[in-house]
């Protein structure tokens, strides 16, 4: 039997998703605040500051102001950290510190349950920020709908696809300073050169290769399309790409996981 | 009686290091069961096989008459485990705590609520319901996490350790509280370090050692086989003491600065040494599941 075919996952995850939520529920105040300020934050800082110097954009063929062409890549970005982060830091604590999956482990829940639970949180607070986030820039008039709705269950997606990648690392690191790795080597380079800020078309061509590694690249340019109306048939690819790093990452943060807890 | 927990040859090894080299026992239907021995005995490798925590090297190990490895999930439903450590959910309340645990196990809301108020009260924290776990006392959370175990309402609890470092009022309040459950029916599968504990609460147990059962009884049955009844302990004997006790044909312990000695007419001998061969030092007392213990397993420090 491979140990791929030994992954057993009930619908029990809910269980652990509920724990997550449960516990969401008593500090949810704290945790709305960056998805409402950080947008206002940066549309403020990019919108008034930087466009001024940088003017309009020339992406897909038509001319977008420099807001509209950020706005969109917050959302991107946002999705990654909500879902990264969660799945990085916040399941760290839970398994280290407070050795809640242990507990877990006790119960008639099995690893695989728990941790997917854990990645499906990690994405349904992906989804609650970015919903949050893109009603802020939809006030700004920056949000094309009906199309635009669809950033909603993309989120989802991408939540499940840099979740699954975040707790691919939490099962190795041995310490929680070690995180420090992925992030300045993962989710720092990607922030920056993901198509965020400036059109990838800016970039040298081998980096323009490069920078299509990343999952971030597809979903700005998921997200961005989405955002100014434009359905083109690449989409599709992104969407396969973001499908396909999560049917990789997913399984394979499962088996880490569980070579690392269970003995 | 039927058996709750069944094991023969079991076996647990990580790498080269053997935890559990093959052991075999059973615990009955509504018995307390005691595993104990030093630091890396096996105890917990063998319990945390039996809750489906671990999976196991060799062996057969059933729980309800079911197979482990293929019941796992039917047999976790039935029983309430307290690890050693205090895994308590520190994001949650006393309350939440035990409601939160309750969804694990697929318990209603409501009666998972119920339950909870029943078994706060229980355990006497009814009156921390909304209380943080970290603000919590030490034996305040060892009844909590006793209280979590027990939300499911099991027919089986496995304890590991329930009062290590626990003060002697909550180890007290502990052990009445398992008296009562097991009065109720609900068989125990326990480790302690305690003797006492384990003299007070277990019916059967085992003394387990580099992952091999010693010996296995009652626990006056094993003090009577392997000690006596009484022990008499001469601190800084003498000489002519150990000259005597080296003619007489007696179980006794020669630790340097103390002596202990093993029999049966402790009274009779006690006088005759109190008298002969010290004046103070000397006392005579009930032989305990310690000196049984001590005995078997040695008295090196286990690290």
């Amino acid at each position: 039997m491979s140990p791929m075919s030994s992954i057993r996952i009930s619908k029990r995850f809910i269980r652990v998703w509920q724990r997550n939520l449960t516990v969401y529920q008593k500090i949810w105040k704290v945790v709305l605040l960056p998805p409402i300020l950080e947008p206002i934050f940066y549309l403020l800082a990019f919108g008034a500051g930087l466009s001024v110097l940088v003017g309009a954009i020339h992406y897909h063929g038509s001319e977008v102001s420099y807001v509209r062409f950020i706005a969109p890549a917050l959302l991107a970005i946002n999705m990654m950290h909500n879902a990264f982060f969660e799945n990085t830091y916040a399941s760290f604590v839970r398994m280290y510190y407070q050795k809640t999956f242990d507990a877990m482990m006790a119960t008639p829940l099995n690893l695989e349950e728990i941790m997917t639970g854990e990645i499906i949180w990690g994405a349904t607070k992906s989804v609650i920020a970015t919903a949050i986030m893109q009603a802020v820039i939809s006030l700004f008039g920056l949000v094309q709908y009906p199309q635009g709705l669809l950033i909603i269950p993309l989120a989802f997606l991408a939540g499940i696809a840099f979740g699954s990648i975040g707790l691919f690392f939490t099962s190795m690191v041995r310490t929680i300073e070690m995180f420090n790795l992925p992030v300045f080597l993962f989710v720092t380079p990607m922030f920056v050169f993901s198509g965020t800020f400036f059109p990838l078309e800016n970039l040298p061509l081998w980096a323009q290769r490069l920078a299509a590694i990343f999952p971030l690249t597809h979903l700005v340019n998921l997200t961005r399309s989405l955002s100014l109306g434009l359905m083109t048939p690449d989409l599709l690819w992104g969407l396969a790409y973001l499908g396909l790093f999560s049917l990789f990452f997913f399984p394979l943060a499962i088996l880490r996981m569980r070579r690392r807890l269970i003995k | 009686m039927a058996s709750v927990i069944e094991a023969k040859g079991l076996k647990k090894s990580f790498g080269d290091l053997v935890a559990v080299d093959g052991i075999s026992f059973h615990v009955v239907q509504g018995e307390c069961f005691g595993i104990l021995g030093p630091n890396g005995a096996g105890k917990t490798s063998t319990i945390r096989m039996t809750y489906g925590f671990s999976p196991m090297t060799g062996g057969i190990l059933t729980v309800f008459g079911l197979p482990i490895s293929e019941g796992w999930r039917v047999i976790k439903t039935r029983i309430g485990v307290c690890q050693q450590e205090n895994n308590l959910d520190p994001d949650l309340t006393v309350q939440q705590n035990l409601e939160v645990f309750a969804r694990y196990f697929d318990v209603p809301k409501r009666q998972a609520r119920e339950r909870a108020e029943k078994l706060l009260e229980f355990m006497g924290l009814d009156h921390r319901k909304k209380a943080k776990v970290t603000e919590l006392s030490g034996g305040m959370m060892r009844r909590l996490v006793l209280a979590r175990a027990l939300i499911n309402d099991p027919d089986l609890l496995i304890l590991d350790e329930p009062t290590t470092g626990l003060d002697p009022q909550s180890r007290h309040q502990v052990w009445d509280r398992l008296e009562e459950l097991r009065a109720k029916g609900i068989s125990i599968l326990l480790t302690t370090h305690y003797m006492d504990e384990a003299a007070r609460l277990c019916d059967r147990l085992v003394i387990m050692d580099h992952g091999r059962i010693l010996v296995e009884g009652t626990p006056m049955d094993l003090i009577r086989k392997h000690v006596g009844q009484d022990v008499i302990e001469v601190a800084t004997p003498s000489d002519a003491l150990r000259a005597y006790m080296r003619s007489q044909s007696m179980a006794y312990e020669d630790l340097g600065h103390r002596l202990i000695i093993y029999g049966k007419e402790g009274e009779t001998l006690f006088h005759k040494i109190s008298n002969e061969y010290c004046q103070e030092g000397c006392i005579l007392r009930m032989a305990t599941l310690e000196d049984v213990f001590l005995k078997l397993t040695g008295r090196g420090l286990r690290e």
